[in-house]
């Protein structure tokens, strides 16, 4: 049973799906406990599978026995697993934060609703954890295929947005299933530990089609994962979708697209390629320095709560994209750690944002008026997802802002860590309006009535089902920070087999 | 002539990379919310054949081996082959049952002498299988969701939808 912790991990969703939608039709009630249930084993897996790869080191698996690379193989190191942890993680917070809302917002659709959650969560742990580059492909197009659904079952505004992220992201998917047939032209495999080892033993990294796949691929987890001029698809299609929607593709999608980027670039194609040879390091910086600034700008400019938190994704991933490309052991060790501790604090700001709207049916930020007085827990949650976005000492965001600052100075590129400093600056603004707001309420020429914060009727803190999540999320972020060491040391061990030396690049 | 025997060595990749700019630009322009779906699919369908015509070779046969291929000892084999085909398989039919004896290790083993260039390659085919119907969940899931835009804008014209939203706020 222990052996097999790497399948639970997809199959303990995939099963409960299954269930869900036979159950779910006749019994609306049992589906959220075992949506719980099914995502808490998968939790449960996780955490098995983490402790074996710390333990044992890399982790293989071959699905249904069948020998690599014939068969699909799981190879699961550091960073496959924690990646996996923390997805089944999130999936199941907001699982629980669900409870209420799907049924108010999604009343008549509950198993459907529930089954898409569980199945994108299927999807999303197996991009994680598949070792081979065409089932990641499929993967990927079905992952989004249910994220669509999932984004348009919100107002009409997200059914646009969910129409166009399906274009967008076909195009992606097609794009990087494209590199991956001139990569098989080339290598004849499609596992992707064998792909590696045919491009060294030989010699294939000279061929021009190596380098357009590689170009195909990067481009089209580059769409995928929002990069910024590429990013059009993201901001309405989480700031309309339904709130549960958002709190769990928010943090997600965007960060397994980064994952799934660091596992191309290092582990089928060499770090030597894609930082030596190709030598493109610096561009992609510049770009990432855009994709920051752009983003955090975006940012300012919103007064649609949910809207702004997707354009901070947009600069987040301008953090990571920057980070793996300095091609340093900080800056790639930063960028991971930052891919997991964001996906925490960004749900945690989305939680936050989904409870305003649960509780003001208004989108606006201009809702959180008075909040402080009236849901101290709930803002209290939020001033530490907040501040860990801010990047204050003892939250999550504070390391690993250290670290991709360490990363940009070793590799002496000044833009990226002026941009990081600008886009905390960005969000120290952002965040602190929403805490004027909720501290000393809105002025009253913009607001109503300010005399009467509670005129209303009186609010009160949101139910156990939301605040709880909350709340875990909020100090998961803690801790993740307080014990940022045994992370990074697990991060350090995977980036260390790959030799980058403090600074490649010059 | 350079050009052109480039262009006719090439002939996949070239009818490909032509058939997905023409789904790119259906996908980019196109006002219609349909139109833009038809981009798509053949944006889709141009990458199957990219990918199908890198499994065939030339003068080459489907991949299915002969039942008595895979089966049989080889000198069984020689007697099967001497009496369907007997102008090519003639001459090896009776090498065969004469060294049958030295070398039945071979037909033992399982691996008869199956010659690759003669069969085109199946994996991408195969492949294609799995992507063929990702392409057509994700053809359904879009229609399906420009069912929903019908139905919530009684339109499928990009611009007048884009028109709706602005004037009304939801």
């Amino acid at each position: 049973m222990i052996d097999q912790a790497p399948a639970i991990v997809l199959l303990a969703p995939f099963l409960t799906a299954v269930l869900v939608v036979l159950v779910g039709m006749k019994y609306e009630r049992a589906c959220f406990p075992l949506v719980v249930l099914g995502l808490c084993c998968s939790a449960a897996a996780a955490v098995q599978t983490l402790l074996q790869v710390i333990e044992a080191g890399t982790l293989r698996y071959s699905m249904g026995g069948w020998p690599p690379p014939f068969g699909i193989e799981f190879r699961i190191d550091g960073l496959n697993a924690l990646v996996a942890l923390t997805v089944s993680t999130v999936a199941l917070i907001s699982a629980v934060y669900s409870k209420n809302r799907v049924p108010e917002e999604n009343g008549d659709k509950i198993s459907i609703y529930y089954t898409l959650l569980l199945l994108v969560v299927t999807w999303l742990l197996g991009m994680v954890m598949t070792g081979d580059a065409f089932n990641l492909y499929v993967l990927l197009e079905v992952s989004a295929l249910t994220s669509y659904a999932l984004i348009a079952m919100g107002t009409r505004r997200a059914t646009v947005a969910a129409f166009k992220y399906a274009i967008m992201g076909t195009i992606g998917a097609s794009f990087y299933l494209l590199g991956v047939g001139y990569l098989y032209i080339k290598t004849g495999s499609l596992n992707m530990f064998d792909i590696h080892e045919v491009l060294v033993a030989e010699n294939l990294h000279q061929s021009t089609t190596v380098l357009v796949a590689f170009i195909l691929i990067t481009v089209g987890v580059w769409i995928k994962m929002a990069f910024f001029p590429l990013h059009a698809w993201l901001p309405n299609s989480y700031a309309f979708a339904p709130t549960t929607t958002s709190c769990l593709l928010g943090p997600l999608v965007t960060k397994v697209m980064v994952y799934v980027m660091i596992r191309m670039m290092l582990t089928v194609f060499d770090p030597l390629y894609t930082y030596l040879q190709l030598n493109w390091g610096n561009i992609v910086v510049w770009m990432a320095v855009i994709a920051i600034l752009a983003g955090s700008l975006a940012a300012l400019a919103q007064t649609d709560l949910r809207r702004m938190l997707a354009f901070l994704i947009v600069a987040e991933v301008g953090y990571m994209v920057g980070g793996v490309w300095l091609a340093n052991t900080a800056g790639l060790v930063g960028a991971i750690y930052h891919l997991i501790a964001d996906v925490f604090m960004t749900l945690c700001v989305f939680l936050f944002a989904g409870i305003v709207f649960a509780k003001t049916g208004k989108r606006d930020i201009t809702a959180t008026h008075g909040l402080f007085a009236k849901m101290p827990l709930t803002m209290a949650g939020l001033v530490v997802g907040a501040l860990s976005l801010i990047g204050i000492p003892p939250t999550a965001g504070f390391f690993s802002k250290w670290y991709l600052i360490q990363g940009g100075m070793a590799a002496g590129h000044w833009g990226y860590v002026t941009a990081l400093l600008i886009s905390s600056l960005a969000m120290a603004v952002l965040f602190f309006r929403v805490f004027e707001y909720a501290f000393f309420g809105v002025k009253p020429a913009e607001g109503h009535g300010d005399h009467h914060p509670s005129g209303k009727g009186k609010f009160s803190e949101a139910s156990a089902s939301m605040l709880l999540p909350l709340l875990g999320t909020a100090s998961l972020v803690l801790l993740i920070g307080i014990f940022n060491q045994s992370i990074v040391s697990i991060i350090t061990d995977f980036v260390g087999q790959f030799n980058l030396t403090g600074s490649i690049m010059r | 002539m350079e050009l052109l025997e480039a262009i006719v060595d090439g002939m996949n990749y070239w009818i490909f990379i032509i058939l997905m700019m023409i789904g790119l630009y259906a996908m980019i322009t196109k006002n219609n919310l349909v139109k833009k779906l038809i981009g798509m699919s053949i944006f889709q369908t141009a990458i199957l054949l990219f990918y199908i015509s890198l499994g065939v070779k030339e003068g080459a046969t489907i991949p299915i081996l002969p039942h008595y291929y895979a089966h049989t000892s080889q000198e069984e084999q020689g007697n099967l082959v001497g009496s369907s085909d007997q102008a090519h398989a003639g001459k090896e039919a009776s090498s065969a049952t004469e060294g049958g004896k030295e070398k039945p290790s071979v037909a033992h083993a399982g691996s008869p002498k199956i010659d690759p260039n003669r069969f085109t390659n199946p994996l991408p085919h195969v492949l294609m299988l799995t992507a063929i119907v990702v392409g057509v969940s994700t053809l359904g899931v879009a229609l399906s969701i420009t069912q929903k835009l019908y139905t919530e804008f009684g339109t499928i014209e990009e611009n007048e939808i884009l028109d709706q939203l602005k004037s009304g706020d939801d």
